[in-house]
């Protein structure tokens, strides 16, 4: 039987969504047997692979390094699940989006409101250069399926993933979409 | 008393001359969604979520604030209608700055509550991330303007049931904000007694008790009932 492909995206997030999936506790040991985990924060692969199944991304879009990744995602992967608060709307992450330009929050955050070593982090290559806004993923790419919460608890993050493992692909509705 | 007869979703139902379409609905226990409106003080019609469809009328009205009639046919819950509503609520998250992860509200929220029963997955439309303020000069209150929706709740049952007129719009359009007094810091405005009901009035987290955190402040909306509703049915002494 061919295992379905899984990956998981980390963008911008504090991986919560990811420590939320990992709270599936036992059933995670009934999905590996489902699923072939090609790609994760959680698993050391560097590359993206081609013709993942579903795909499940964490975090808004907030740099250049989660444009380029989140484009390759989509087109890479069949199903593409937007995994909580963040990557549906921007959440804490787009927190910084009304203060204005990236200068001028930088610059709040890194100077005027540290206390040690104020100093904004500028390492060209290695810290991705940030852009404008901060957006949800889908304003950047289509999205499959939406899955709310700050984050997602397991029960919601199950009930998710046992309907698309049954290749339902449908929104959700009622509790299970609930912001925050 | 005049008797009304008029039928909503197909349902035989009477009302009472003076009764509007929302009134009639509850009392038949029709759940029409709501957002401005606040059982006890005036009705102004203003966040379109009531809107109802009535035979030989193409315009939806608001079933807040019109009246019923004799043989109407009214819908309540037509897929235009629920298409519309959701376009609402997206617009108002949109608008502002709804964070709820972080909000004193996450949990008690009217909006929330809203978004779910719409079905709102995601918002389509273009974030505003508009530049708001908060006002935290209220030694027991605050408000923060990023998750106002403008209904003036807070508005009207200062005016109508505590009558001190604390609150007030101002600004158009895109800066149309509430104000304390003469749009200075609540702490200042000598009109508030510190009575509350504008908290308890609030259906967002935007009118918060000083001190609460994420998820902690949910409205007692049923101290609010109990003073707007004894009012209506007269229980009040009057002088
Ligand atoms: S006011 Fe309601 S909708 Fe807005 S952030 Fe708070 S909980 Fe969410
Ligand atoms: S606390 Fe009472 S008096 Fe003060 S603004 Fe609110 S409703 Fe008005
Ligand atoms: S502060 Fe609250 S009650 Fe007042 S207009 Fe804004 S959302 Fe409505
Ligand atoms: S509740 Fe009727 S318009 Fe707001």
């Amino acid at each position: 039987m061919n295992k379905l492909k899984l990956a998981t995206v980390w963008l911008g997030g504090c991986s919560g969504c990811h420590m939320s999936f990992l709270d599936l506790d036992e059933w995670l040991i009934d999905l590996a047997a489902k699923v072939e985990l090609v790609y994760s924060p959680l698993a050391d692969i560097k590359e993206y692979p081609e013709g993942v199944d579903l795909v499940l991304v964490e975090g808004a879009v907030a740099n250049e390094d989660n444009l380029e990744l989140i484009k390759k995602v989509r087109d890479r992967s069949s199903i593409l699940v937007s995994f909580g608060d963040c990557a549906v709307t921007g959440n804490v992450t787009a927190m910084r989006n009304p203060v204005g330009e990236p200068e001028s929050f930088l610059q709040r955050c890194y100077l005027e409101a540290a206390d040690i070593q104020n100093q904004i982090p500028h390492e060209p290559g290695i810290v991705p250069t940030l852009l404008d806004r901060v957006l949800p993923v889908h304003h950047i790419v289509d999205v499959d399926v939406y899955l709310p919460g700050c984050p997602p608890n397991a029960d919601r993050i199950r009930a998710a993933l046992e309907m698309l493992l049954r290749g339902e692909v449908s929104r959700l509705t009622g509790e299970s979409i609930r912001f925050g | 008393m005049v008797v009304k007869t008029l039928t909503i979703n197909d349902r035989l139902i009477s009302a009472r001359e003076s009764e509007t379409i929302l009134e009639a609905a509850r009392d038949a226990d029709i759940h029409i969604p709501t957002l401005c409106h606040l059982e006890g003080v005036s009705d102004i019609g203003a966040c379109r979520l009531c809107l109802v469809e009535i035979a030989g009328s193409s315009q939806l009205q608001p079933a807040c604030v019109t009246k019923v009639a004799e043989g109407m046919e009214i819908q309540t819950n037509s897929e235009r209608l629920q298409k519309y509503r959701r376009m609402i609520i997206e617009m108002l998250f949109a608008e502002g700055n709804h964070i709820c992860a972080v909000c004193v509200a996450n949990g008690n929220c009217e909006l929330q509550d809203l978004a779910v029963e719409m079905g709102m997955d995601s918002v389509s439309l273009t974030y505003q991330f508009p530049q708001r303020t908060v006002d935290l000069s209220h030694e027991r209150f605050g408000i923060d303007h990023n998750r106002c929706v403008l209904c003036t709740r807070c508005v009207r049952v200062c005016d109508e049931i505590e009558g001190a007129h604390t609150w007030d719009m101002a600004g158009r359009g895109h800066s149309s904000h509430v104000i304390t007094d003469l749009n200075q810091p609540w702490g200042t405005a000598d009109s508030c007694t510190s009575c509350g009901k504008c908290l308890m009035a609030c259906p967002t987290g935007a009118i918060f008790s000083q001190g609460s955190t994420v998820g902690e402040m949910s409205k007692e909306r049923s101290k609010l009932e109990f003073i707007t509703i004894a009012r209506k049915k007269g229980e009040w002494v009057s002088r």
